[in-house]
């Protein structure tokens, strides 16, 4: 006789009441395949956890995303931001699709030079860059985005040893209406400051003011943001134009497009309230179209956007330790991949299906790491069916982020693995190992022995 | 043999646990997982194998028989279904469900 499968008995109590009218449902189907690849399978072979990255729905995104812009806009340029994700198998994807290197630390500058980007191609974002940084940068050609004015006259004085005359543009921050304003980068619209630096680098004509850059913010969820945004820098472009009379290159509008993740705190899903692509280039490109820019003078549209282009091309793929029962009575799942992996998990509440197929019946649960550490928590409440130990599950976009700001901590960081256009499958990062880390560290020799 | 006499053993857990239990005699359960506890009015959700649980305790099954029961209809181990029993039947005592005897 075949034996059924086996569920955790399960009684949950029945609440009566009004019910939801937004009608939205508890998200448990099973995901068991990932471009037709199963997680089962790659879960044998890669080990557990494991990201898995698709390049499908990466070139997809980025084709939604160019199309957007291209058919509104006559100049666009996408720079790939490194610090989203710099492994490098993803940033030469982003570059076989035409993007630009966008790098804010000589570390991913050198990246974006081993990986083949040309200097002039490269984007020089933040506040930290070292004389030798800002020297290797303007023999390359690449554009520095200055960020305040001790880089400015950093620049200057290397200019007097230097043959090259550096391609700059000014970071630009400015109100747009939303909060928190991002006013730390680069220079204020409104009290002057951007437009005395620009003076500053035009009279003291030692360098070529190409573009003019702004980033304002992250996850923006107001596509008007951007419009202001882009109203002010072309005030600046055309300012220039009118006192100067010089044309600038390029308007760069940094990133910070949503993707359809889920903040904490959020009435609704991330995918039911962030804005398409069709809506943040509308508001753009319509700003600067009717800016006043005669035809020749239209500056190319950079756009530096990261979580939009990969959120939703990523997966984190693990197993369930254990499950309990806390002393008020919630259920409590332990996986193996905690916020040491999933740095994201502080802001989202990431989406979890669980890759089997299960019953109706579910369960509230907290997800907890495997790091023994009170902060480890992935989800603070997610319904999900009764899930056992070894049973495997599915966090969704993951793509941002979390591949550059997870953490050697506790654990060592997994294998990242790719499924390919045709659904095979490379590892692009390998698993660390205990010998990695310890490479690293030197012992003094009286401490090389010890008796206990 | 072997799992006979390590049933043998969780069973002889529970019992030392003092976890025989029987279902209130009023307490209704429908085939469909829906349980009525008409003395405080609650009502409840319960998935399949909860509802074969419940039932076999109403008619008054020992929690070993229980043990046995599932055992033998699913695809599971004694390890798993002993954790589980014992929260399940926690929680139909502290829910006042079920009472010792």
């Amino acid at each position: 006789m075949t034996k059924l499968r086996y569920e955790r008995p399960i009684i949950t109590s029945l609440n009566g009441g009004v019910s939801n009218k937004f009608g939205t449902r508890s998200l448990h189907e099973p995901v068991s395949h990932i471009d037709g690849v199963s997680v089962k399978e790659i879960i044998a072979q890669y080990g557990s956890p494991v990201f898995i990255l698709s390049e499908r729905k990466i070139r997809q995104t980025y084709r939604d995303a160019k199309r957007a812009f291209t058919s509104r806009y006559p100049k666009v340029q996408f720079a790939w931001s490194y610090k989203t994700n710099y492994i490098n198998a993803i940033c030469n994807i982003f570059h076989q699709e035409g993007s630009w290197a966008e790098v804010v630390s000589i570390f991913e500058y050198k990246k974006a030079i081993a990986n083949g980007v040309p200097g002039k191609n490269i984007i020089f974002n933040g506040p930290d860059k070292t004389e030798e940084d800002l020297r290797t940068a303007i023999e390359n050609d690449s554009l520095i985005h200055i960020d305040h004015l001790d880089e400015l006259y950093q620049i200057i004085e290397l200019t007097g040893s230097l043959k090259k005359r550096p391609k700059v543009a000014i970071r630009v921050n400015m109100d747009t209406g939303i909060y928190p304003m991002w006013d730390r980068f680069g220079f204020n619209y409104e009290n002057g400051q951007a437009w005395d630096a620009i003076n500053k680098i035009i009279l003291t004509d030692k360098m070529d003011l190409v573009g003019l850059h702004c980033h304002i913010g992250t996850f923006m969820l107001s596509p008007n943001a951007y419009a202001v945004a882009a109203n002010k820098l072309s005030d600046l472009a055309l300012g220039l134009k009118l006192h100067h009379k010089k044309n600038i290159e390029y308007i760069d509008l940094g990133g910070g497009f949503a993707s359809k993740n889920t903040l904490k705190g959020s009435f609704l899903p991330g995918s039911d309230i962030i804005p398409g692509f069709d809506e943040y280039a509308e508001a753009i490109c319509t700003t600067l179209l009717n800016a006043g820019f005669t035809k020749d003078d239209l500056p190319m549209l950079i756009l530096e956007s990261g979580r939009a282009l990969i959120d939703e091309a990523g997966f984190l793929a693990g197993s369930v330790i254990a499950n309990k029962r806390l002393s008020d009575g919630r259920r409590a799942l332990v996986m193996d991949m905690g916020v040491n992996l999933l740095f994201t998990s502080f802001w989202y509440d990431h989406r979890i299906s669980p890759v089997e197929a299960s019953g109706h019946h579910t369960e509230n649960a907290v997800i907890y790491g495997p790091l023994c550490m009170n902060i480890d928590v992935l989800r603070e409440n997610v319904t999900l069916p009764p899930l056992k130990k070894g049973d495997q599950v599915v966090v969704h976009t993951v793509g941002a982020y979390n591949m550059t700001q997870w953490m050697q901590f506790i654990s060592m960081r997994p294998n990242v693995v790719l499924i390919d256009p045709e659904g095979k499958t490379h590892v692009i990062r390998r698993k660390e190992t205990v010998d990695d880390l310890n490479k690293m560290e030197e012992m003094p020799s009286h401490l090389k022995s010890f008796k206990i | 043999m072997l799992s006979w006499v390590l049933i043998t053993s969780l069973s002889e857990g529970l019992k030392k646990c003092n976890m025989n239990v029987r279902i209130k005699s009023n307490v209704a359960v429908s085939d469909s997982g829906f349980v009525f506890d008409p003395s405080t009015g609650d009502s409840y959700s319960v998935n399949p194998i909860g509802v074969e649980i419940i039932q076999l305790l109403k008619e008054k099954s020992s929690t070993d028989d229980v043990l046995k029961s599932i055992l033998e209809r699913y695809e599971t181990d004694e390890k798993t279904i002993d954790k589980d029993l014992f929260e399940f039947i926690q929680l139909l005592l502290n829910l006042q469900l079920a009472e010792k005897v």
